[in-house]
């Protein structure tokens, strides 16, 4: 018996081989571990097939194995009405979700967290790739240790409260290696395939899926000077910078998405990926947060404006109303409306915001008129 | 911390007793019961011994029995069994809304194969109408299942009187008694029933071993092919060491029904008298007087059944809601949802503790200091 023995820890378990590897290497610290599985979502088909039941059914194996006690709790509710909601308003008026952060923000390190307190928890842990670190009683989130895995900018919404509740047991382990634990301790998650894509549309085709929900206007297509480029099947389907799926052919192109008139219901496309109608050089951000708060009303760091992108450099300028505005030291190309942009100092992780307005010299970009 | 189970509506630990005799069994007889030479007429032997002595506990004669694999078996075999030979007659069933998936899940096969079903309604204490069902009988009425004892809140159906009532119908009625078997005395031919369906694992005898009657005269169609067994009802070479297992703990009940009862009613009176005592805000489902004494449904009001249950367990008191979906997450309770309306909040706060021969007051006071702190807890929480 050590001292985690009498820490209880409740790891929120998908099935796959990261949630798997946390719940192992917190049982292996000696922690009591109980492994939950989350319910969000229901996809059952006409034969009575679920992927959560698929799902469920690994992390019962997996909890089996290590001889964890394990649960399943029911979420579709809450998850309907504060992220999939979301998900749909944001698609309505023209941007780009992100539910990967809603997510984590209503549901996970929220609905879960309460759930999981109400067991007794001392903690909860996920797969994450993040990492906290403790200063002067302040919890800090920090980056993962791989590079490519690094998934701080879907937390980026976590209070500092919050963190104090919480474990990554795998922010400083390289993807590599965790499938190797995974493998070395026979766990029979070991070689499970990794999710891809947002988690409720799974791998069927995003069109498709979101044609389900909302109604699609088709509408025109032009060049920012008024030259029509043909039809397109509704603006919810395009984002800012895509080149595909457009259609147009003929001489001139390749072809980029460079803005979106809702109230005409027209898609404008310009020509190159480096077309100047792409680059920005300030973004207006909402509903930002900070995890710890910053003094400064203004202060220099790096940013990224999407999963998986290198840190830009930016200067930040704390407004009113839990919005920031953030200037690029480099324009940037194709900022897009509904993500996320992250700030961060070294490695850790300050916190983020809604992009709302892309600016460039002063002047509002077009991405949304 | 030592777990004390009460769940025994879900199944029971199999009575040491039963253990021993099964051992015997599978120790020294392995003869096949269809072989024609003598280690076969020995198994031929002590089947024919089980089954006459579990038909004596039902009153049935010993040619009545359908061995199935438990309890979901037989109440296939009664409902589709009996749709599919009687369908000449009509295609009209009439059951519950509060029947076991075994019922229900059955009667959505055959409405999707063209029959028609008819899902009677239930009262607050979760008891359908007598009345209520002699108006839905039809002349193309085929078959009516009622079950005995409600599984999820222990109500207790008018079985005799239905029996009765259908007298003077042509069609064929069914009972699920696997809760009240060990519980209650039954006998065929007093509840004028044709058909009924009981399981050994919840009178603390062996699991995958259960059994149809089915009245002598009365015809169904059988579900599964490959020999004359069981009158060529139930084909496969039958499970002798749960035959064996099902007759010790059926024997071992059979006439100790009201003892078996009366001690679980002071159980569950304790049960009750000490969450009143302990204060914590709580409604029984279903009225103690037309209840089995094996069950107490209780909500808890302020609670959500998923962390009431998952606290209990951690707390070291297993017990169950009525119904566990694939995920392992909990919909809300069918029966419950019959008695109150949809979204009451008794059907979202709602636990069964079900009780046992080997639970005694000690283990019940325990339970009840248990449950106070976790409920007193998540409410303080829940607030």
């Amino acid at each position: 018996m050590n001292e985690n023995s009498k820490t209880r820890v409740v790891v929120g378990m998908s099935g796959g081989v990261d949630s798997s590897v946390t719940a192992l290497l917190l049982k292996q610290q000696g922690y009591e571990v109980i492994g939950i599985f989350m319910k969000n979502w229901d996809d059952t088909n006409d034969e009575g097939f679920c992927t959560a039941t698929e799902d469920y059914d690994d992390v019962v194996r997996v909890c089996n194995q290590l001889d964890i006690p394990y649960f399943a709790v029911n979420f579709e509710k809450q998850y309907w009405d504060k992220v999939f909601t979301y998900f749909l308003d944001e698609y309505k008026l023209g941007r780009t979700p992100n539910p990967d952060v809603m997510c984590n923000k209503e549901i996970k390190f929220k609905a879960f967290l309460d759930h999981a307190l109400s067991l007794g928890a001392d903690y909860v842990a996920t797969g994450h790739y993040a990492q906290t670190r403790t200063v002067n009683g302040e919890v800090q989130l920090l980056r993962g240790v791989d590079d490519n895995k690094d998934q701080t900018y879907f937390l980026n919404q976590l209070s500092s409260d919050v963190l104090k509740k919480v474990m990554f047991p795998l922010g400083h382990l390289p993807k590599k290696e965790v499938r190797q634990i995974a493998l070395d301790n026979n766990l029979v998650t070991a070689t499970k395939k990794d999710s891809t894509g947002i988690c409720f549309i799974g791998e069927r085709d995003f069109k498709t899926f979101l044609s389900e929900f909302l109604p699609a206007q088709p509408g025109r297509i032009q060049t920012m000077t008024g030259e029509d480029k043909g039809e397109h099947d509704g603006l919810m389907y395009y984002t800012i910078g895509q080149r595909q799926g457009l259609g147009i052919g003929g001489p001139g192109g390749p072809w980029f998405v460079v803005g979106k008139n809702l109230a005409t219901n027209v898609l404008y496309v310009e020509a190159g990926y480096h077309n100047p109608y792409l680059k920005s050089d300030a973004l207006l951000a909402t509903e930002m947060n900070f995890i710890q708060p910053i003094d400064a009303q203004t202060f220099e760091c790096t940013a990224k404006f999407r999963y998986r992108q290198k840190d830009s450099p930016v200067i930040v300028e704390q407004l009113e109303n839990k919005q920031i505005m953030v200037r690029f030291v480099n324009e940037e190309r194709a900022i897009t409306p509904g993500q996320a942009v992250v700030l961060y100092q070294g490695d850790v992780c300050l916190g983020g915001g809604t992009i709302d307005q892309v600016f460039k010299d002063n002047q509002t970009l077009n991405y949304l008129g | 911390m030592n777990g004390i189970y009460l769940d025994h509506a879900a199944t029971t630990p199999i009575h040491p007793e039963v253990v021993a005799t099964m051992a015997t069994f599978l120790a020294t007889d392995f003869g096949n019961p269809s072989s024609i030479h003598s280690a076969g007429r020995q198994a031929r032997h002590r089947l024919d011994d089980s089954r006459r002595q579990i038909a004596k506990t039902i009153g049935a004669n010993e040619k009545e029995l359908i061995f199935t694999s438990g309890g979901t078996e037989a109440d296939n075999l009664a409902i589709i069994g009996t749709a599919l030979q009687q369908q000449t007659f009509g295609k009209h069933i009439i059951t519950t809304q509060i029947e076991h998936a075994a019922i229900l899940d059955a009667c959505k096969y055959l409405e999707s194969i063209g029959f028609e079903v008819t899902y009677l309604p239930v009262n607050k204490d979760g008891i359908v109408s007598v009345d209520a069902l002699v108006d839905a009988l039809r002349p193309d009425t085929i078959l009516v299942s009622v079950m005995m004892i409600n599984n999820e809140v222990g109500s207790i159906q008018p079985i005799q009187a239905i029996g009765e009532r259908l007298l003077s119908h042509p069609c064929c009625f069914h009972t699920d008694a696997v809760q009240a078997y060990g519980i209650t005395d039954i006998d065929v031919n007093a509840l004028q029933v044709d058909l009924l369906s009981i399981t050994a694992h919840k009178i603390n005898g062996p699991k995958g071993i259960g059994l149809l009657y089915k009245r002598e005269q009365v015809k169904i169609k059988q579900r599964q092919f490959g020999g004359s067994q069981e009158r060529l009802k139930r084909p496969g070479t039958e499970n002798m060491p749960g035959i064996i297992g099902f007759e010790k703990a059926a024997v071992m009940v059979y006439g100790k029904e009201n003892e078996r009862s009366s001690y679980y009613h002071q159980l569950k009176a304790l049960m009750i008298s000490l969450l009143d005592e302990a204060a914590i805000d709580f409604t029984v489902n279903g009225a103690v007087t037309l209840t089995t004494p094996l069950i107490l449904n209780i909500s808890f009001k302020g609670t959500k059944v998923e962390q009431l249950l998952m606290n209990l367990d951690l707390a070291g008191v297993y017990v169950s809601s009525g119904s566990a979906c694939t995920a392992g997450s909990i919909e809300a309770s069918h029966v419950l949802t019959a008695m109150f309306g949809e979204k009451h909040e008794r059907t979202t706060s709602a636990v069964r503790f079900s009780f046992g021969y080997d639970i005694d007051e000690a283990a019940i006071k325990e339970t009840v200091r248990r449950v106070t702190e976790v409920v007193k807890r998540l409410r303080t929480l829940n607030e």
